[in-house]
């Protein structure tokens, strides 16, 4: 039996995560998307305006087009074109740099609330889902409607490509989550989350849904995040989950969630090629960074926010996450990975 | 010789049948109310009006009105949805409701509710009495007072019937439900999730005849007993029997299998529609009170998704309910009222949600010769205050009962003790009524 190597005391706090810049909106945003090339930080709040915030003056120029509350957004890999999604079931395309940017053009892309857009990595396709419980492909280029995928039951909370492009996962409101391939009509049941779903018998409605979601680089994994374990709908009683499930098979591997419990709903998800998840979150137990290695049930790291956290976006240097607050703050943190550099096993 | 103790009114007479109602619809709340019955003298009659009808449809936890009747789009506090025009040029209500805004020529909206309260069983009690809410205090609820002015002497049914889920943890409501002063008679008799009352059909194995012979030995040893040592209670039992065979004989009136294959399609498969297509048969046999709840509306957290989830089931049915009524030519004498305990806060909080709202909500009225297609007071740029004709509970309780023809100056005459029927403090909205 050979000696342990003495290991290096890891850090007290894994990460660092100080507020890098504040910006204060008149209105509590929605969401936020940090752009490809780094120049800006869009952001959707409870007004109808894309707000495009400068990353290198600190200046916000909004751009009106919506009828509604803009929800989402994606860009193209290229740094050319963003995507905003509104709850007036339109799909705005933008050109990312300029002045003073005018829709590129206008999608109708659901009939109700389209709950997210997402962009392929090929840059050839844009995706959406809605309340009309369909999932939709669109060309890229010119906006023109591919495909539409019919199968969910319920409204649409999110949709991500798999990073070769060749699939798109989505996942409805009672936590059905089904692929569908991006060029052919075909597409499977993929997985039923049960943890992301329950129907409250005392308010008798539903609650659930993947709120944020991201993919694993090599695409095996996909991340919802919601909200489970709830106690009372109606006052958002229940704990921060993250779900991975298995884009092959469709097994729910782990469900991921705070070990202390935090109550409210994840309503970002990122995976960092660092090799970790994190997970914003906004609820009873106030606005946390949470931060999952995947093999654990409970985060190895929680940082506490300001306020309640509605969205979230890495940086392309992936140092920093952009935060869209419930304050009506968009607030950038500097991320500081303290860990060893080879995290203990286990 | 025939004993007293019961007063042998026919006010009397139904208040038994008030406990056997209680006793299907599997309440039992009315077990031992007998001995109350003795000290309920008949009430005077105050009231003119006859084949009216009030269909109250109660949603339940504070609807938002800025997500129903008064939406503010595009401002601080308006959310994500839009407005949309009705069938009522000029007004628009929230995208939610897409049926309901073809039937608005048939409804009015008040917009300037200010009941300065923001509990829920004070709101319930407030809404439904037309009073404030004092502790100790009991008052005949809206459905007690109508049943009490509109119901023939020979009416079958009950006359306050209250269609609703079955009692989950909140039941604030059922706890003020009740006819206080007005005796038991008047008491509504519950229905759970669309289903007939319980008991109503005779149970299996239980022939005709055997059912006639049990009941025959029944009345025997009742008319022996009374022979001897007759008691309100023995009166109340012995008429409930009665009234439960009245309402087994017309159990078809809660059937909603009767209805055409058409209609069930068009009112659907949640429990609001088929409530909704039960109190549309309700109303068609005469029933003078109707009140159906849904829930649930109490969104702190999400109150968008949830308004859409709960507005998607209410939008539809009671849309078919406005018009079936209007085409059938019942909205004549029908009042249709949608009402809540209060509405919701103007400011969204944190998690999307709304919380509870007295300062500023919406009511919406039709029918029974309410004006048509009108917009009552209205509210601030973003809703968070009433700036034009402020009303309150008491007033639309008025409002509710002068369209059906009561006269809400008057009293009750209990026990030669007078009642107020309404607040005296408050009155009608003069301008809704025709």
């Amino acid at each position: 039996m050979s000696e342990a190597e003495p290991t290096a005391e890891p850090p007290a706090e894994p990460f660092r995560v100080e507020v890098a810049v504040e910006f204060k909106h008149s209105r509590p945003l929605t969401c936020c998307h940090w752009e490809p090339l780094s120049r800006y930080v869009f952001f959707g709040a409870e007004d109808h305006l894309v707000h495009r915030y400068d990353l290198a003056d600190g200046t916000v120029i909004s751009l009106a087009h919506h009828d509604s509350w803009v929800r989402d957004f994606a860009s193209s890999p290229d740094g050319a074109t963003v995507y905003s999604a509104g709850f007036d079931g339109v799909v705005a395309c933008w050109p990312i740099a300029g002045e003073s940017p005018q829709p590129l053009r206008v999608i109708p892309a659901h009939d109700g609330w389209v709950r997210a857009v997402a962009a392929s990595a090929c840059g050839k396709f844009l995706a959406t889902c809605g309340n009309d419980r369909l999932v939709k492909l669109w060309d890229a280029a010119d906006g023109r409607l591919i495909r539409e995928y019919s199968g969910h039951e319920h409204h649409v909370y999110n949709v991500i490509f798999l990073p070769d492009s060749s699939q798109l996962v989505s996942c409805d409101l009672k936590g059905f989550v089904r692929a569908w391939q991006v060029d052919s009509e075909h597409s499977k049941p993929l997985a039923t989350v049960a943890q992301l779903h329950d129907y409250d018998t005392t308010f008798r409605a539903d609650i659930g849904g993947a709120r944020g979601i991201a993919v694993h680089p090599d695409g095996g994994l996909v991340g919802l995040g919601g909200i489970t374990k709830v106690t009372n709908a109606f006052a958002g009683v229940g704990d921060v989950a993250v779900a991975l499930v298995h884009t092959d098979s469709g097994e729910v591997v782990r469900v991921l969630e705070s070990k202390e419990a935090v109550k409210g709903t994840i309503w970002g998800v990122a995976y960092h090629p660092g090799g970790y998840w994190v997970g914003v979150s906004a609820g009873g137990g106030g606005g946390w960074l949470h931060f999952w290695d995947g093999q654990n049930d409970h985060e190895f790291a929680k940082v506490k926010l300001k306020f309640d956290g509605r969205g979230m976006s890495l940086s392309p240097d992936l140092n920093r996450i952009a935060v869209a607050h419930a304050d009506s703050h968009l607030r950038i943190h500097e991320l500081t990975d303290q860990r060893p550099a080879t995290p203990p096993a286990g | 010789m025939r004993r007293h103790q019961a007063c042998g009114t026919a006010d009397h007479a139904f208040h038994r049948r008030a406990f056997l109602r209680n006793s299907l619809a599997g309440g039992g709340a009315a077990l031992g109310m007998g001995h109350l019955l003795c000290g309920v003298p008949a009430i005077a009659a105050p009231f003119q009006a006859r084949q009216k009808r009030v269909l109250n449809v109660f949603l339940h936890g504070g609807v938002s009105q800025l997500e129903t009747w008064d939406p503010k789009p595009n401002t601080d506090t308006g959310g994500p949805f839009r407005a949309i025009p009705t069938s009522v040029p000029g007004t628009h209500i929230c995208e939610l409701l897409p049926h309901t805004a073809k039937q608005m020529h048939h409804l009015s909206i008040i917009r300037s509710l200010d009941t300065k309260n923001s509990d829920h069983g004070r709101g319930v009690v407030e809404m439904t009495t037309g009073h404030k809410r004092i502790v100790g205090s009991n008052l005949p609820h809206l459905g007690a007072v109508t049943a009490k002015a509109l119901l023939p002497d020979d009416f079958p049914l009950p006359g306050h019937i209250l269609v609703r889920s079955s009692p989950g943890k909140r039941n604030v409501e059922s706890e003020h439900h009740d006819a206080a002063y007005l005796g038991p008679r008047f008491t509504n008799m519950a229905i759970f999730d669309g289903k007939p009352p319980n008991s109503i059909a005779r149970p299996e194995g239980l022939s005709e005849q055997a059912d006639l012979r049990r009941n025959g030995l029944r009345q025997r040893f009742n008319d022996r007993f009374a022979g001897r040592r007759r008691t309100a209670d023995s009166e109340a039992y012995g008429f409930s029997f009665d009234q439960a065979r009245d309402l087994m004989e017309r159990g078809e009136v809660f059937d909603l299998t009767r209805e055409s294959a058409a209609d069930q399609e068009r009112y659907g498969t949640s429990e609001f529609g088929k409530h909704c297509l039960l109190a549309r048969r309700l109303i068609e046999h005469g029933v003078p009170y109707v009140q159906v709840n849904h829930a649930d509306y109490d969104t702190h957290h999400e109150n968008f998704n949830f308004h859409i989830e709960q507005l998607g089931e209410f939008d539809q049915p009671f849309a078919n309910l406005v018009a079936d009524l209007a085409d059938r030519g019942l909205l004549e004498d029908t009042l249709i009222c949608v009402m809540s305990e209060f509405g919701r806060t103007p400011k969204i909080n944190k998690t999307y949600g709304r919380d509870h709202w007295g300062k500023a909500w919406s009511v919406v009225m039709g029918g029974a010769g309410i004006q048509p297609g009108a917009v009552i007071g209205s509210t601030n740029d973003n809703g968070t205050e009433v700036v034009d004709r402020v009303v309150d509970h008491g007033d639309v309780f008025h409002t509710i009962l002068q369209a059906v023809g009561v006269d809400t100056r008057d009293n009750f005459d209990v026990g030669g003790r007078s009642f107020p029927i309404a607040d005296p403090a408050k009155g009608p909205i003069s301008e809704l009524l025709a």
